[in-house]
């Protein structure tokens, strides 16, 4: 491999990741994709999900990422997201009172509203990203 | 003239506000420096966000997205008003306020509908004062920690009654932070966006522009303008709720500062005159007995 790209991952509250990695694997709302140092520069948006990347030391990590799109330049990767942590920064906790609460919006009668439902089966994705990536 | 008594008891009184408002000083500065560290925070992501955004506004046009489409008719506007929820920080919601009435005057003079979205309590309680069509308000957000979730449930609800035609032009009032001693109410149309920004990004250099035009953009670049608008509504609202936090603490504690030194003088205008009044009792009695004794040798 010919080196290391710098990834950043920024959401508005902080910046999640900032190092060099030997590749990024992210989830582009078109299909996932993989950067390698010298890609061409793409723009794209991504879907809620989990982006894997390897460190300098060839260690793989993991990071919940929703709503935000990603830039990749020859030399460096940056990915705006609304939310983004890292596995271990998961609250798993949270997730599934988050889960049990989408799941129980969208059997629940009273929320058969299209915006609602929406929402909740937004909900219910992000929770059950989070779950899964913090249980891997 | 005050008792000896009266004005002890006025001192005591003094120092007990100075107390609060020297309380109140600190924990508006420390506030504010979790105010601007959350500022500091945000402007990566702002910053990039621009340029991405910038970079693709350069070469598309109105139809991209109906955010970008001003309405040929203008009735129903509405306004979201960022003030704080406490006061006690000077003339800071007085300004904001009164910038939003004088343009609720304009609007109304023009014929249109004027309706609110209300971030902090004080705003809130002007609007009720003064009849106004309140949609929504957001309480407990301005001053203290919240995040970007906040922004983007009020932006998505702007966004979708603006789609639907409620509203036919959205503005934002905020204050915004220029230096510790100075905040400034600030104005700005948050909907349908307007293409000023494009002569910003164009100014970057043109290079810019060519260097955004190779990417490869998935999905088409339109699409992606189309998708990363709305998220520009959140990202501005975003701002707007940082820039008055951390004014709001900035205000208190200049305003609290000026209230510890007002107390400062007043404490020792008082004691001044406690003395004064002590020397004059001692004085009179010293005189007491000195007429006594005259009298008892005489």
């Amino acid at each position: 491999m010919a080196g290391n790209i710098k990834l950043e991952i920024v959401t508005p509250e902080k910046s999640v990741v900032n190092e060099e990695v030997r590749i990024v694997v992210a989830p582009g709302s078109e299909g996932e994709f993989g950067v390698l140092i010298g890609h061409i520069p793409f723009l794209t948006t991504l879907k809620t999900g989990r982006l894997r990347f390897v460190d300098a030391a060839g260690q793989e990590h993991l990071v919940f990422i929703s709503g935000g799109f990603a830039e990749a330049l020859p030399d460096k990767v940056t990915v705006l997201a609304e939310s983004a942590e890292r596995r271990r920064e998961i609250d798993v906790q949270r997730a599934q009172a988050a889960r049990e609460r989408a799941e129980k919006r969208l059997t629940d009668a009273a929320h058969q509203e299209e915006i609602d439902r929406q929402r909740a089966k937004a909900a219910l994705n992000r929770a059950v990203y989070r779950v899964s990536i913090a249980g891997l | 003239m005050a008792t000896l008594k009266d004005v002890e008891l006025k001192i005591k009184a003094v120092q007990k506000t100075r107390q609060i408002t020297k309380a109140m000083n600190m924990v508006a500065a420390s506030r504010l420096r979790s105010a601007q560290a959350d500022s500091e925070a945000f402007r990566p992501y702002a910053a990039k966000f621009a340029e991405v955004l910038g970079g693709l506004a350069g070469g598309s046009d109105e139809a991209a997205s109906p955010l970008l489409v001003p309405r040929q008719e203008v009735k129903n506007v509405h306004l979201v008003l960022c003030t704080s929820d406490r006061g006690l920080c000077g003339g800071f919601n007085a300004n904001l306020i009164g910038r939003a009435e004088s343009f609720c005057r304009t609007q109304s003079a023009e014929g249109r509908q004027v309706s609110i979205t209300n971030f902090g309590k004080k705003g809130r309680d002007w609007c009720r004062r003064e009849k106004l069509d309140i949609v929504d308000e957001y309480l407990g957000v301005v001053g203290a920690r919240f995040s970007f979730n906040v922004a983007m449930t009020a932006g998505q609800k702007l966004v979708k009654a603006f789609l639907e035609e409620k509203y036919d032009a959205v503005y934002l009032i905020y204050a915004e932070f220029i230096s510790m001693a100075k905040q400034q109410p600030v104005f700005k149309q948050l909907l349908p966006i307007s293409p000023a920004k494009e002569p910003e990004a164009a100014n970057e250099t043109e290079s810019e522009q060519v260097y955004m035009a190779e990417h490869v953009c998935e999905p088409s670049a339109p699409e992606l303008l189309g998708q990363l608008l709305p998220r520009d509504i959140y990202v501005q609202i975003y701002n707007a709720l940082l820039e008055t936090s951390t004014s709001e603490h900035a205000a208190r504690m200049m305003a609290m500062d000026n209230a510890t030194k007002a107390c400062n003088d007043m404490i020792e205008n008082l004691t001044l005159a406690y003395n004064k009044a002590r020397q004059a009792a001692i004085t009179a009695e010293l005189m007491d007995i000195v007429g006594g004794a005259e009298a008892l040798r005489g």
